[in-house]
């Protein structure tokens, strides 16, 4: 049995630890049980859309915020300043809160796209996508994947990586889907913020000074191979493009090209001359064919979670 | 009407101590005694610092959290502690030391952060365990310093204590939640408590009888409770949440004292702090050796950036 010491020499400190052993669980910012990610939103799969290239569209869309996310959170502690800590850390919270409810949507859209676990496992289903899929299940481009690189390598990436998505996001708030539909307006503006800050970060490294002009062209260089995979269809976009739940990549291609342009233009830029990296007999990351570092990557970020396939966390 | 110098000082030492008296705040254009300043930059470049290697034994779990919840949490935590070193080395830079001046100071020894991020974060649970123990500990030293005579102080830590208490929730869900789950998770649970609990107390510093420090900075009231109170009120406060949480605190010293009505506990090893406090800890080397790393690694991106300020402020004017 425990004791509650007299609160009368705690003059400032009572506080502190009130409601710490409190029942009431609304105090919680997170709350204590699992919420349902898309609780309140309309889940119905619209009509004429196949659900499994639904949930098969989502973890491609779930899965390159998912993976952009884990490398982004890397800097954490290692940025070149504090504020950068601070806004890359919020970026990889966008993209993780991205990835959650996309992660969410595949297993509504379709249960079994979701890896089974042992029975009466706690393991909510975006979860168990996010920490029990092999590396070859993941559909990520492979632009997301691989190692930092220095802070011009992320930048290069991010301008790439923000300006796609955010152009992809503006056409898929008009989803028939309704919850693809929420996750891409909120999500446009968040990209639009990534994208500000990548642009004016690509701007202050190529007109800095001699040294971060030549990383930045090196970092360039190094991500542009990764570039054409963000704009070729995979038959699972064309079909729910055609059926108005999805958004072609293609289509956004010409509308990226000028707005990149215009960053190396005021930036002094030269658009690298480097060819498209070749998939593998023709498959690439949204195949779930992936780059060496990826399963390295995953091997990390899955760990615990392996270890307890039964835990509650 | 004309002074001496000296007379000068004695009138502006005077009017410094009757604020103090007043329990007002010292704000930065005030004069102040020159001790007195060093002696806040210290305590408060000591806290900023604390932040930022704090950082890494947490940072160290953010790639490895077992569900988007937590990683989630986990990262806006450690977003927050960056948030914290920011304005308290803003702070800091009120007394005109600047940022770059206290992180070479921090990376060459020449201060100090606090030792318990000097220990390693061997499993999950020590994420949860450093809210719980350490945010708790450290919201402990901190509430008090709302009404440090410092003002620029006493605002950020007015903020700071606000988001630590948010931290040490969520650090107790997380261990409340893990011990409803399985055995395995129960035992990291313990586990972790076993490890964190002694080094956390340790960290109200040492026993007020062995404080050079403690004397003159309560009098200033830039500290207002000594060691050993502010360790007496954190186990008292803890010692029903371990109970609620069903973990055993390892001391067996530890029992309620009617007549105090307060808990005795034991003492902690404090050779062990000492050592840790010399650099001899688990993780103080490698912990200045990730810091020095990433300031070196990000000179050339802070170079560029002040080149390219300095440029469009030439093109502008």
């Amino acid at each position: 049995m425990s004791h509650t010491p007299d609160p009368s020499h705690l003059p400032d400190h009572d506080s502190v630890y009130d409601g710490l052993l409190g029942s009431d669980d609304s105090q919680w910012a997170f709350g204590t049980d699992f919420e349902d990610p898309l609780a309140g939103v309309d889940t119905t799969v619209p009509d004429g859309v196949d659900t499994h290239e639904l949930a098969t569209y989502c973890l491609m869309l779930a899965d390159d915020a998912l993976v952009m996310s884990h490398r982004l959170s890397q800097w954490c502690s290692n940025a070149p300043d504090l504020e950068e800590d601070i806004a890359l850390a919020n970026i990889a919270l966008d993209l993780l809160g991205q990835a959650r409810l996309l992660l969410a949507r595949a297993a509504a859209a379709d249960p079994s796209v979701v890896p089974a676990l042992p029975e009466g496992s706690p393991v909510p289903p975006e979860d168990a996508l996010a920490f029990f899929r092999g590396d070859r299940e993941f559909r990520n481009v492979r632009l997301v994947e691989t190692d930092n690189g220095d802070f011009a390598v992320t930048i290069a990436r991010l301008l790439l990586f923000s300006t796609w998505r955010l152009a992809l996001l503006q056409r898929l708030a008009v989803s028939r889907d309704h919850v693809l539909s929420a996750v891409a307006v909120k999500g446009v503006k968040e990209m639009t913020y990534h994208r500000d800050y990548a642009g004016r970060w690509f701007l202050t490294l190529a007109r800095g000074t001699e040294e971060s002009r030549r990383r930045l062209v090196t970092g360039l260089e190094a991500t542009w191979p990764l570039r054409a995979e963000l704009f070729t269809s995979h038959p699972v976009e064309l079909a729910v493009a055609a059926s108005g739940v999805g958004v072609d990549p293609s289509t956004v291609a010409d509308e990226v090209d000028v707005l990149l342009e215009q960053v190396f233009s005021m930036s002094g830029v030269d658009r690298p001359e480097v060819g498209p990296l070749a998939g593998v007999r023709g498959e690439t990351g949204r195949d779930g064919l992936h780059t060496e570092a990826f399963s390295r990557l995953l091997a990390e970020m899955q760990v615990v979670a392996r270890a307890h396939p039964m835990g509650s966390w | 009407m004309t002074l001496t110098p000296e007379a000068d000082e004695s009138e502006l030492l005077a009017a410094f101590e009757a604020t103090i008296e007043r329990h007002d705040r010292i704000e930065p254009r005030d004069w102040m005694p020159e001790a007195y300043r060093k002696t806040v930059i210290r305590q408060v470049a000591q806290h900023a610092h604390s932040e930022i290697i704090g950082m890494q034994p947490e940072g160290n779990w953010i790639t490895r959290a077992p569900s988007l919840r937590r990683k989630a949490i986990l990262l806006a935590k450690v977003q927050d502690e960056a948030g914290h070193g920011l304005y308290l080395y803003s702070a800091c830079e009120t007394l005109g030391v600047s940022r770059l001046e206290l992180t070479e100071m921090l990376i060459s020894g020449g201060q100090k952060y606090s030792s318990i991020f000097n220990y390693p974060t061997l499993s999950y649970a020590d994420v949860g365990t450093i809210g719980w123990l350490v945010d708790g500990a450290a919201i402990c030293n901190q509430v008090p310093l709302c009404r440090t005579s410092y003002g620029p102080y006493g605002r950020s830590m007015i903020r700071i204590c606000k988001e630590e208490s948010f931290h040490q929730r969520q650090g107790y869900e997380l261990l409340a939640t893990m011990m409803r789950g399985t055995d395995e998770q129960r035992e990291m649970v313990q586990e972790s408590v076993n490890r964190f609990w002694w080094p956390a107390l340790m960290m109200f510093g040492p026993p007020d009888d062995d404080s050079p420090n403690t004397a003159q900075s309560m009098a200033w009231g830039i500290k207002r409770n000594t060691n050993d109170d502010l360790r007496q009120r954190m186990v008292d406060m803890t010692v029903p949440q371990a109970e609620a949480l069903g973990v055993t605190l390892p001391d067996p010293d530890l029992r309620w004292n009617e007549e105090r009505q307060s808990y005795d506990f034991g003492s902690p090893d404090w050779d062990e702090f000492k050592d840790v406090i010399k650099g001899n800890g688990p993780c103080n080397r490698q912990r200045i050796a990730h810091r020095r790393r990433a300031h070196e690694d990000g000179a050339w991106v802070r170079e560029a950036a002040t080149a390219f300020a300095a440029r469009a402020e030439g093109a502008s004017a």
